[in-house]
This record gives structure tokens, C-alpha cells and sequence, in this order.
């Protein structure tokens, strides 16, 4: 990762010199401070700079962005990108535009398989592995709260019949969303059952 | 369709410079041959071909925006 050390009278100085060499903005780097400045003895003795050291932070969602933009224009896609965001492991994009029904495809087969280049792409020589998801007009978005809300009524269900409930068969996207949203109810447990492509989750009361 | 395999093809491989894809253009369809370092092979068919399947589906989308029918062919 880039960074640089920088002296400067106050800690501020010292920030502002560094962000200036590295061409970056507060909100794209962390910042660490090595000394304080200390004004010392009437001004003169033992008076000492502040040194800071300015790393330029880890963007992954630039670099998807970049790479989905060549790849777009190279299929020659009517694009543009509303939002890539990175949080917590997984980058974010939105796409908008006037292709999206090919860019989707047949049951989300072409996004998907975008997404999966992706994920390998970005994911080359990294250590830590970051997941790659792309929305086409937030409509996985859209489908995710759905799935959430239909989990939560399903584990009502559950709890209300004692009995377990099998979900339709969803991809290993979907079924990670259900896991997740009750992976804190301490009365249900969550699991999957059967082979890909009809791996299915089970919502059952924990014993 | 010839940049879009070679760009993904040379992003997923440990050596770009190998990487060969030829375009041989028929009136409704489209023959892509790839080709790349023998040990690279594995990187652009994937496990069970997932990641050749991938590439075709992205290869054909952009084939239909040109009305056209593409087969993506990796060759040794």
C-alpha cells in the first residue's frame, strides 16, 4: 500500500503536506501520528515537528468499477454506474441503463456470470478475499428484502406450528441471505439440504 | 466480441502475453478460438467449465446485441 511520512510544524500541517504529495482526500486514506509536536523550552529548546504517516486506504470497489467499465464497453452496453460502495467484505455495484435486459439475461444468467468473473478477477493475488455484487436497477436489492421478510415470516411459521419448513430451491446467494437473517433467533436453526441446483434451506425449531 | 474475450481471458490468467484469440466471421454467426499457456488452462475453464460457461454467456450477450449467434471455442 502507498504511503508516506510527513514532517510539519502542527499535526495538521504535517496531514495536509502528506495527503498533497500522495494527490488523495482525507476521507481516502488512514492516518497515523509518530511524535507530536511539542513547542519545548521558550520556543527554542528542544521544540519538535509533528510526523505523521498517511496510507492511502484500500479501495476494492475502484477497482471493480474499472474493470466492469472495460468489460461493459467492450460488449458495447448502454451502462453507467450508480453506486459501488465496499463494506464489510463485499463490494457493491448498481447498474443503470438502457441495455439492462441483456445485461441480466435469461433468469440472470449473463449478470451472473459477470459477477462470477468479477469476483475472480478482483480476487487475483489478494489476501483477503472480497465478494463482488452486482445489481442491475437495485433489483437484487429489491429480491434480498423480500427474501429477509419472507424468511422472517417462514420462522414464525415455524415456531407457531412446530413444524419445519423447505424452502424452493435457491442459489448459494439467496440461501447464505436466509442463514444470515436468522442465524440470531436462538429458537430456529437453519441448514441446507439436496444437491446444486436444487439445494434447498430447512427452517426447523433448535432442540 | 474478439476484445471482450481477450480482456477477460488475460485478466484471469497468470500469463497475459500468451493469450491468442482469433475472430473468424461468418454472416449470422461467430467463431471465437482462444487460446492460452498450457498452464493456464484451468484459470479459463474453471471448475465443472464454470468459468468457460461464464465467458460464453458474456460473449453472447454481447454477440446478440449484433443480431448474432457466437460459439467461444478454448483450443490447445
Amino acid at each position: 500500500m502507498e504511503s508516506v511520512e510527513k514532517r510539519g510544524k502542527s499535526v495538521d500541517e504535517a496531514i495536509k503536506a502528506a495527503l498533497e504529495e500522495l494527490g488523495a482526500e482525507f476521507e481516502d486514506v488512514t492516518i497515523e501520528i509518530l511524535e507530536e509536536p511539542t513547542k519545548g523550552l521558550l520556543g527554542v529548546l528542544g521544540k519538535k515537528s509533528a510526523l505523521v504517516r498517511v496510507t492511502l486506504r484500500d479501495k476494492p470497489e475502484a477497482k471493480v468499477v474499472e474493470i466492469l467499465e472495460k468489460i461493459l464497453q467492450c460488449m458495447k452496453i448502454d451502462y453507467r454506474i450508480q453506486a459501488a460502495e465496499f463494506s464489510e467484505g463485499v463490494v457493491r455495484v448498481n447498474i443503470v441503463g438502457n441495455d439492462m435486459g441483456l445485461l441480466i439475461g435469461r433468469k440472470g444468467e449473463t449478470l451472473n456470470s459477470l459477477q462470477f468473473l468479477m469476483g475472480l478477477i478482483v480476487n487475483r493475488g489478494r489476501e483477503d478475499k472480497i465478494r463482488v455484487m452486482l445489481d442491475v436497477e437495485d433489483y437484487r436489492l429489491k429480491r434480498e428484502q423480500g427474501l429477509r421478510e419472507l424468511a422472517l415470516r417462514l420462522s414464525e411459521k415455524v415456531k407457531r406450528t412446530n413444524r419445519s419448513v423447505v424452502m424452493r430451491p435457491m442459489t448459494p446467494q439467496e440461501r447464505r441471505i436466509v442463514h444470515t437473517v436468522l442465524q440470531n433467533d436462538p429458537a430456529i436453526v437453519t441448514y441446507s439440504q439436496g444437491e446444486e441446483p436444487n439445494r434447498k434451506v430447512v427452517i426447523s425449531l433448535k432442540r | 466480441m474478439r476484445e471482450l474475450v481477450e480482456l477477460i481471458a488475460k485478466s484471469l490468467v497468470d500469463q497475459p502475453e500468451l493469450v491468442e484469440v482469433t475472430q473468424v466471421e461468418g454472416e449470422k454467426s461467430v467463431i471465437i478460438e482462444l487460446k492460452v499457456a498450457p498452464d493456464d488452462m484451468g484459470k479459463v475453464i474453471g471448475k465443472q467449465g464454470k468459468i468457460a460457461k461464464s465467458i460464453r454467456a458474456l460473449a453472447k450477450a454481447a454477440a446478440a446485441k449484433e443480431g448474432k449467434r457466437v460459439s467461444v471455442e478454448i483450443i490447445k
